[in-house]
Parts: structure tokens; sequence; C-alpha cells
């Protein structure tokens, strides 16, 4: 199952690359990673979505968190988090009588047309990966699709400074876990 | 403020960090540090392989707990200290890792003797630095070496480029730390996980305390040994855990896992309350993990949250320092002691005197013989010399094994052993550098005889630098370790196993290194050559030919349940009570 995993990083060479290794090295998949600065321009936030069985979300927490430079780790997979995700898609070899249809689609699910030409139309859309994955569902009806996705973004719903779940705990007792997410921070 | 060039603020650095030693073999990137060490009273030793540098290194840490020193120069260099760095990892020991890189401008352009050092040692330490701004060096040593010495300890490596080596600044040397904010340690464990594990120790009809590492680490040897004696519970302690309680204490049992002893195994396959403490529930311990003490519940403590729930859920959880814990939780026991203790003193006494009676019926045993050595009183005779005082690194493969079951530690930090990773070669290396931070300690290396030609280089070594190590060699012609598993497990199909054990010839060997050497093959004669050795005041090759087809035992199959022993090649499996 997908775990969704926010991070906080000290923003230096090589901090990337020692995530991914904790993920890679434990033969964990990355469905989609995004890393970008914050107001602190010492700090970047990574978002990431990997493959993780159940069982072992929390020890990958843990194990990320255990990195000298990550300043903080979250698991948002169960909680109500802001999941966001922002895709270009590319749809041609649209008939003539279809294109009216094509933006009425793009109007439902608030996609924006970015470029128009007489044989192709580029949308710009954001959303959860569910809505966008049901719009290029959808797309394909029209003609040929091809995209690129940003991966997720993911913010938890309360300021960081108040996520619950103190530090170095050895695991978040179980209503905590069913209520909030789990957070290991430093 | 004086000028200086990146080089000498190295050398420098390690010095301010207390540095007494470095283990290490230059090249041509780090030829401007060599150019600093060759007037700079800060002492250096050149190994004969980078990889031995680093277990040196580690022979030092091991001895002392103090941060052990190793560099190397680019490319081969550093590509060859990583198994001494991974091997650190998993034994969680401090070492830092100097190395030199090829100049920034070359970086990308598979320069000469270029290797990403920074990318192959990100999975084989604790952290790791690139160093391209001859202003962030100093800085960077002191946290290497905080970061390799604090909270878990391990291995960190700087890599430093040429370019800073040759740069020159005005240096300022500072020891301020800046704060590392993903880097904070909890030493002290929660009020409420400390209340919630001696609630859980009263609970205890059946305890046994399982020792490891993390206990050396803290030097917690003394809580732990307090413990036990307000519990009444017997100890049980990994490879890593030697000395953390004297064998000769009432609650000692001996090394649990694969080759640890039958009671040790009994006691935390039947207890009903594991304690473990610095530990890590390794496969080698638990054998197959879903029969492992199937009745106990379990207080783990530990200085890494990742270690609680890794391997074996535990049923309280105490993160912190090991010493500090222990205290916090042996002060709340003695407080809590005249009401409490009564109420399951019976049972723990005849869960004590069950434990007892197990060891008495199964102690280590062997055939002996008095016509060859056996391995395992070539081991009890090391023994009766060290008298549980001595240094003893060993090797991996049977050796070790046996070394484990029969030598005895009074006290902690006198043990090594390749553990989590058991990397051959490690033996002669990590003696020479445990022998060099304890000159007035008597100190035995134990190898193989495939062991021995890996590290066969640091011969040299120790004879260069007159390191009085005494090397012995438990040879029995073959790869031992691995030619036993053949016989169990693979029809006896001896493949690839065959060390020829006619050559090369030790005492031959040992003169052309200018030491002397002695080979023996009688058991009447081990104890004079071993004591001719320890008379010796310089390094000593002993070669003992043993047995040559002997297995360790006892051993749990691996992927077997820890009760399930294998107690000697006639005996049956073991089921227990
Ligand atoms: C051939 C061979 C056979 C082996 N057979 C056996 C066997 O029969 N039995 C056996 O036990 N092992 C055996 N081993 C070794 C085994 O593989 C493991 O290395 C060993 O069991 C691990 O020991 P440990 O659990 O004490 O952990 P270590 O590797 O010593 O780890 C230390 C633990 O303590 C923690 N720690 C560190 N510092 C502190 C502190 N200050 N406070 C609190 N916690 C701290 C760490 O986080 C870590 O969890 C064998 C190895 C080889 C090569
Ligand atoms: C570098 C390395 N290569 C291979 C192994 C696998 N291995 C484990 S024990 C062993 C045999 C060791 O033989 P020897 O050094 O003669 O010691 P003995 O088992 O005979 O005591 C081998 C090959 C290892 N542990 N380390």
């Amino acid at each position: 199952m997908n775990q969704l995993i926010s991070l906080l990083v000290e923003n230096e060479a090589g901090a990337l690359m020692r995530v991914a290794g904790v993920l890679t090295s434990r033969g964990y998949n990355i469905e989609s990673l995004t890393v970008a600065k914050t107001l602190d321009p010492t700090l970047s936030s990574m978002t990431i979505v990997a493959d993780v069985a159940e069982e072992s979300r929390v020890l990958l927490i843990k194990q990320i968190t255990r990195l000298v430079n990550v300043v903080k780790a979250v698991d948002l997979t169960e909680s109500n988090a802001v999941q966001r995700e922002l895709a270009l898609i590319k749809i041609s070899s649209v008939k003539p009588e279809m294109r009216s249809s094509v933006a009425k689609e793009a109007e439902i699910f608030r996609a924006r047309i970015v470029d128009v030409a007489p044989t192709h139309y580029t949308l710009e859309v954001t959303g959860s990966p569910e809505k966008i994955d049901a719009l290029i569902d959808l797309l394909h009806h029209y003609g040929d699709v091809e995209m690129t996705r940003s991966g997720s973004m993911a913010m938890a719903r309360m300021p960081a400074n108040r996520l619950p779940y103190p530090m170095f705990r050895a695991e978040p007792s179980a209503e905590e876990s069913q209520t909030t997410p789990v957070v290991e921070s430093k | 403020m004086a000028l200086m060039n990146g080089a000498r603020i190295l050398i420098e650095s390690l010095a301010r960090e207390g540095a007494e030693v470095v283990f290490g073999y230059p090249g041509g990137v780090t030829i401007p540090v060599y150019d600093v060490l060759y007037d700079h009273n800060l002492r250096h030793i050149l190994v004969r392989h980078e990889e031995n540098a680093a277990f040196a290194a580690q022979g030092f840490a091991r001895a002392t707990g103090k941060v052990g020193v190793c560099m190397a120069t680019s490319g081969p260099g550093a590509t060859n200290l990583t198994t001494g760095l991974v091997d650190a990892l998993m034994d969680s020991i401090p070492i830092v890792a100097i190395t030199g890189q090829v100049p920034q401008s070359l970086i990308g352009r598979d320069a000469f003797q270029e290797a990403d050092t920074f990318g192959i040692t990100r999975a084989a330490t604790k952290h790791n630095y690139l160093v391209k701004n001859i202003e962030d060096l100093s800085q960077v040593i002191h946290e290497a070496f905080y970061i390799a010495g604090s909270g878990r300890p391990g291995p960190v490596l700087v890599d430093i480029t040429k370019d800073v080596l040759l740069a020159k600044t005005n240096f300022h040397m500072s020891d301020k730390l800046k704060p590392l904010r993903g880097y904070e340690l909890k030493l002290d464990p929660d009020q409420a996980e400390v209340d919630e594990a001696v609630d859980f120790l009263w609970e205890a009809e059946r305890p046994c305390i399982y020792a490891g590492g993390g206990i050396i680490s803290a030097a917690a040897h003394e809580e732990v040994v307090k413990l036990s004696e307000l519990l009444g519970a017997p100890l049980v302690h990994t490879v890593m855990g030697h000395g953390c309680m004297p064998p000769e204490h009432p609650n000692y049992v001996s090394m649990l896992g694969m080759h640890g002893g039958y009671a040790a195994n009994m006691c935390i396959s039947r207890c009903d309350s594991i304690i473990g403490v610095g530990v890590r529930f390794d496969d080698r311990v638990t054998g197959r993990l879903d029969r492992f003490a199937p009745e106990a519940r379990v207080l783990h403590i530990d200085i890494d949250p990742v270690e609680i729930n890794k391997n074996r859920r535990a049923d309280v959880g105490v993160v912190g320092d090991a010493k500090r814990a222990l205290a916090a939780i042996n002060k709340r026991l003695e407080e809590t002691q005249a009401q409490k203790s009564t109420e399951n003193m019976k049972a723990r006494t005849a869960w004590h005197g069950k434990v007892m009676d197990w060891q008495a019926e199964h102690p280590y045993s062997y055939e002996p013989s008095d016509v060859e050595i056996k391995p395992q009183y070539l081991m009890e005779t090391i023994n009766k010399f060290s008298k549980g005082e001595a240094i003893v690194t060993v090797d991996v493969g049977q050796h070790q094994m046996w070394a484990a079951q029969y030598i005895k530690f009074n006290s902690p930090r006198l043990w090594q052993s390749s553990s989590g990773l058991g990397s051959m070669g490690f033996g002669i290396p990590s003696g020479m550098g445990a022998k060099v931070a304890c000159p007035d300690k008597l100190v035995f290396s134990i190898s193989g005889d495939g062991g021995f030609m890996m590290s066969l280089p640091e011969v040299a070594t120790v004879v260069g630098n007159n390191i009085p190590l005494k090397m012995i060699i438990m040879n029995n012609g073959w790869l031992g370790m691995v030619r036993q598993w053949q016989d169990l497990f693979f029809d006896k199909r001896y493949s690839e196993v065959d060390m020829q054990p006619g050559f090369p010839d030790i005492p031959m060997l040992a003169a052309s290194f200018g030491i002397k050497g002695v080979t023996v093959r009688k058991p009447a004669d081990l104890e004079a050559a071993i004591q001719e050795m320890i008379d010796e005041p310089g390094p000593f090759l002993l070669n003992v030919m043993v047995t040559r087809e002997e297995n360790v035992y006892p051993m749990v199959p691996a992927g077997g349940a820890l009760d399930e022993m294998i107690l000697g090649s006639q005996k049956p499996v073991a089921t227990g009570d």
C-alpha cells in the first residue's frame, strides 16, 4: 500500500540521496517524490509516496528520522492531510466535433486550457491524485493523451509545531496512531 | 589566527578532538596531509591495506570507547576502506575516516583515481561529508567526531577535495559545535517509560536479561549487574555483550544464540519476561523469529528508537542511554522493593534454580584428546593465560565461536569480534589497534588459517611498528565454518574450502618478518608455547594445528527455533524441558 511521507530536511547536497537511499536499500519502490524550498531557505520539504507494507511504515519513518540531516518526518498516510498534485496533459488528434466536449470536461475538472492548436489542447490541472487519474481516464476517449505529473505534495492540517506524538517515543499509543499522523520530530 | 592550508587545519582539528593515533595509507591526493604529518606529533601508523586501517581504528575504539581514526587516499584508497566502515556500522563502533578526493575542478570527469566516495559510503556510514570549502573543514571534523561518538556510535567519513587541502586561510581554532537540528540525542528515558518498565519487572516470574553491545558502549555494566541482582534475574548476553557481567557472578549464564550455551537459549526460550538492553534481536540470536520466546513479554531498552519493535514487538519500550535508563529503573526498583519484591520472589528463585540446573546439565563440552589439540582445548588454554583480563580479538569463523564460548572476560572492552558483518581479516588489524590503545595490556589476536591469510599484510605493520601483539592461528586447514555447514547441510561435499594446511610454513614466515613463530601440534606442548609467546617482548606468531574436522556446538541451524539446538554430532535435537 502507498505510504505518504512528509519531510523537513536540511537544504544541502546529498539530502535527497540519503532519503532515497533508506527507501531503495529496503527495496521500496518510490511512486513519487517532490522536493522544494521552504520559508526557511536552509530547509527543504519533501513529499514521498512509496509502496510500503503497512507493518513497516512506522519503522521506515524512524529510519528516515535517524538520518542526521532529516529534521522532521511525518507519516500522513492515514491522516486527513491536504494532498495535491499538478498535471500537464496534452490531448491530440481530437476530432473537430469533439473539441467542445474536451473543453467541457476540462471545465468540470477545473482544469485550465493553457495551449490550444487546431489538433490539440494542453491542460493544466491540480487536485488529488485520484481526481487527476479520473480526468486522464476520461480524456482517453477524445484523443491521444500525453502527460507529465508533479507527484504529490502534502501538508498536515494542523501547524507543524502542534503535531502530537512527542519526541523519540518508542511507538505512538494506539489512540494516537488512530486519530493523528505519526510524527518523529527531533 | 594563523595562515594555514587545509591539510594542516585537518591535522590540527584531529589533534583538537584528542585523536591519539591515525591508521592510514597515503596517496596522490593526500600527500599534502602526509607532508604535515612529517613533523607533527600526531602519531600515524602506516598500515599495509586501507581496509585494515579501518579495522585498526575500530580496534582502538573498541578497546577505549574513544573515536578511532583512519585515513586513505581517493579512489582505491577510499573503496578499500568501505568493508571496515560497514563493519563499524553494523557493530555500532565509533570511527572517523578521512579520505582525499580529486580537486573540485576534476570531480565528475572520471579523473585519475576519482571515485564517488560520498555516494559509495552513504550506506556504509552513520553520516558522511564531502568538504568543498576550506572554511567548513574544521567544523566538519568537529561534527564528525561528535556524531561518530554520540548516541548510537558509528562510522563517519569526511571526504576532502585536494584543492581544499592545498588552499590557505586565516584559521582560528574553535571548538563550538553548530547546532545540528536533525541530530538531537535522547539520553534520559521518559519517566513514564521507566515506571512502565518497573511494573513490568516486578510482574516477571521468569525474567531473562538479554544484554548486548549497547551495555558496552554505554558503560552500563555495573547497572545491568545491579538490575540482575535486584530481580535475582539470570543474564544471557550476545557475542557483542561479552564482559557486561563477570562470568563468576551467580546470575551469569552465558552467550545465547546460534552457538550460544544450552542454558542461555533455554532461559530466553522459556522465560516469561525478556529484558533486552542494548540489543537488536539479531537473527543469529533469535533463530526463527516467529518461534522465538513465544511466551515472553518484552521490555526493550535502546538508545536508537529504530530498534524498538524492529524485529520483535516490545510490550514496553524505553528509549535512552542504557546507563541512564538502567540507573533510573534501578532507583525506582529500590524505592518500590519493600512492597513489591516479595510478590514473585518465590517464582523467580525457582526459575533461577532451573536455569542454573540447565547450565550444570549442559555446559559447553567436547570430547577431549591427548593426541590432537582440540580447538576447544586451545581456547580453554588461552583462557587460562588470559584470566579474564587480557584483550582478545578474533577473526570470523569457527575459532570465533569457540573463543566466544570458552574465553571469559571479567570486564567490558576486552573482547573484540566482527559480529554483525562478520568480516574475515578483522582479527589481526583490530588487535593491532587495541594494543596501540592499551600498550600495558596483554593482547591476543586469534585467527583461522583462512582469515589469517586475509590479514597477513598487517603482520608487516605489527613488526614495523613493534606492536607486541600475540597472534594466534587456529589452523584446521579449512575454511572451517563453511566446511561445517557443508558437513551438516550439504552432504559433506567440501567444495572449495580446503586451505591446504601444509603452507605457508609459519615459523619460516615469521622469520622472514624478523619475528618469532612457532607451530604446535600436541596438546602437551600447547601451554609451554603460549608461555613462550607471552614471555617474548615483541610480536609473536603462534600456529596451532588443531583437529581438522570438528564442529561448533551447540548449534541452532539457520532458520530453526532457538530451543532446537543441535548439542553435538551424536546427540539428537534437544527440545527442552
Ligand atoms: C559466525 C558468526 C556467528 C554468530 N553467532 C552468534 C551467536 O551465536 N550469538 C550471538 O549473540 N551473536 C552471534 N553473532 C553475532 C550477531 O550476528 C550479532 O552481531 C550480534 O548478536 C548483535 O549483538 P547485539 O544484539 O548485542 O547488538 P550490537 O550490534 O552490539 O548493537 C548494539 C545495540 O545497542 C544499542 N546501543 C548502542 N549504544 C547504546 C547506549 N549507549 N545505550 C543503549 N543502547 C545502545 C544500539 O542501538 C544497538 O541496538 C554471530 C556472528 C558471526 C559472524
Ligand atoms: C570477507 C569474508 N569472506 C567470506 C566470509 C564467509 N566465511 C565465514 S566463516 C568462513 C571460514 C573462515 O575460515 P577460517 O578463517 O579458516 O576460520 P575457521 O572457521 O576455520 O575457524 C568464511 C569463508 C566471511 N565471513 N568474510
